[in-house]
């Protein structure tokens, strides 16, 4: 029963979500909310439950479609996410190292970027028409600048003096990149990473209402249209869910990756 | 042939926000015979950094030349060991890792950086602290691995810039200790660049000290004292008294400089 005891041990962490759930049942229960507007938990959760395991087909034509709903907006977010990821370490490496990128390239990048993703939609319809790659492009200018800007500020942020011990021991510029600048500027970049996996979701969610026709976000926006707060809620919920999960793996490859930071860092008071 | 040799060297750096040009180094001449430790002594700010960094090829002379074992010096190489008042170790690498640093550049194998390491591990006396990294590690041990870092790549010349300021007085005493011992068992010529006499009469084998800014070499003494060195003899405070008595001109003459030119 060891579940048991890590339940009861971390029970802090579930007092304030159930208390909140208990208290939007009752009051969508009594009618002081109408039920059209905000349905109970327990509704949403059998709507759910049907939209994953096709179990009263209560959700119509999405019933039992949940899985690949949740599958293609997954993969656009990876497609995305991926793209910026590569592209804006590299990037950001190289303008944070070599004066002369950053000189060329970067006063363009610093423009675009106090362009909202959003409003590139109607472009991205334009260029890429109503299917996956609008998505991938809207998740891509979402997640690349976070990563580009906290990849260039962890290159210009190294310890020099780590750069002149390397150059002492024999190391060629291509090895001071590859062996001190990129491992130093690794927990900025991470930092960059988790912030551009929420950029993902909330760009992948975006896309989906308005140029795809399929993913959690399409049935989001499909089901605002037939009044089904219930599958409003249940999307949100599932959108929210796999957020979490993605940002808990970076978290995990994260402290698998920067093990030798523990010790030296704050990793938050016990009390 | 000379080891190290310092010719002429001029160092003027551009002080930006007073618009003028700070004259740091002027004109030192310098030669290290091979298997010297040389401490280089002088007062804040006399540029005796500076001039261990040019050896290092980490700065260059605005004029003159730095030759080690008869090569001009163009920039840093694994010829010149460095052990920086700070120990500088990749934080992300182990103990072993960090020492076997040189040789994951010259594309050896994880095994054999890890055989090549121990002999240092143990010189340094680290042993069963190989897989420790360097937050894991006090001062003193941190500052023991760069020393092994620096060794490994058995060089010709070893340079060193305050590595020990930063410890306590007990640890500081070790250190020199090992320090000695290793460097009568490895020979090597040793650059050693310190603010504190005895420290200075402790390790070196010779002491150079610098005039206050703009920097010359004031004196070379050549230490005719027994080791392991004994700081109570009376040789051992005949030197201390004279260098002092350097020091103290050079600094009264540094605060003399800073009145005149308030």
């Amino acid at each position: 029963m060891n579940w048991l005891v890590s339940i009861r041990d971390q029970r802090d962490r579930f007092i304030v979500p159930v208390v909140l759930i208990l208290a939007w049942e009752c009051l969508s229960r009594s009618g002081w909310l109408p039920a059209s507007l905000l349905p109970a938990p327990s509704t949403v959760c059998v709507s759910w439950a049907d939209w994953i395991f096709s179990t009263d087909q209560s959700t119509q034509a999405n019933s039992g479609r949940w899985i690949f709903d949740a599958l293609s907006s997954s993969l656009r977010v990876f497609a995305g996410y991926a793209i910026a990821a590569f592209s804006g370490i590299a990037l950001g490496v190289a303008i944070g190292w070599w004066r002369w990128v950053e000189r060329t390239i970067e006063p363009t990048l610093q423009m675009l970027r106090p362009v909202p993703p959003v409003s590139w939609i109607p472009l991205a319809i334009i260029w890429f028409g109503i299917a996956n790659k609008p998505a991938i492009f809207l998740v891509f200018l979402g997640a690349f600048f976070p990563v580009l800007m906290n990849a260039i500020h962890g290159v210009k942020t190294v310890d020099r003096n780590l750069i002149r011990a390397a150059s002492m021991m024999g190391a060629s510029e291509s090895q001071i990149l590859r062996f001190v600048v990129l491992p130093a500027a690794l927990p900025s970049i991470f930092a960059g990473l988790r912030i551009a996996i929420g950029s993902a979701w909330m760009l992948t969610v975006t896309a989906e209402m308005v140029a795809v026709k399929s993913g959690l976000g399409y049935v989001l926006w499909d089901s605002y249209y037939f009044m089904r707060f219930d599958l409003v809620i249940a999307a949100m919920t599932s959108i929210g869910l796999l957020g979490f999960l993605t940002d808990w793996a970076i978290k995990l490859v994260m402290s698998r990756v920067l093990h030798w930071q523990h010790g030296q860092t704050v990793q938050g008071r016990k009390h | 042939m000379a080891a190290i040799e310092l010719k002429d060297i001029v160092k003027i750096y551009a002080d930006r926000k007073r618009g003028t040009e700070l004259l740091t180094i002027d004109h030192v001449d310098l030669s290290v015979d091979s298997n010297e430790f040389l401490c280089l002594l002088g007062p804040s700010g006399c540029g005796k950094s500076t001039l261990l960094n040019m050896i290092a090829g980490f700065e260059t002379a605005s004029s003159g030349t730095v030759s080690v074992a008869g090569k001009s010096i163009t920039g840093p190489g694994a010829d010149r060991g460095m052990v920086f008042q700070q120990a500088t170790l990749m934080p992300w690498l182990n103990v072993w890792e960090n020492i076997a640093f040189s040789l994951k550049l010259a594309g050896k194998s994880a095994s054999e950086q890890r055989e090549a390491a121990q002999p240092f591990i143990d010189m340094v006396k680290l042993g069963g602290f190989e897989n420790h990294y360097p937050s894991e590690l006090s001062g003193g041990m941190a500052q023991r691995v760069g020393i092994a870092r620096a060794l490994l790549l058995n060089p010709a010349v070893i340079l060193m810039d305050e590595p020990f300021a930063a410890l306590d007085a007990q640890t500081k005493i070790e250190m020199q200790e090992e320090l000695v011992s290793i460097w009568q068992r490895h020979q090597g010529t040793v650059v050693f660049v310190t603010h504190s006499v005895d420290e200075a009469l402790v390790l070196g084998s010779q002491v150079a000290v610098m005039t206050h800014r703009p920097g010359r070499i004031r004196e070379l003494i050549k230490l005719d004292l027994p080791r392991p060195r004994d700081s109570t003899s009376p040789e051992f405070n005949e030197y201390k008294r004279h260098i002092l008595a350097l020091i103290r001109e050079e600094s009264a003459l540094a605060r003399a400089d800073v009145a005149a030119n308030a």
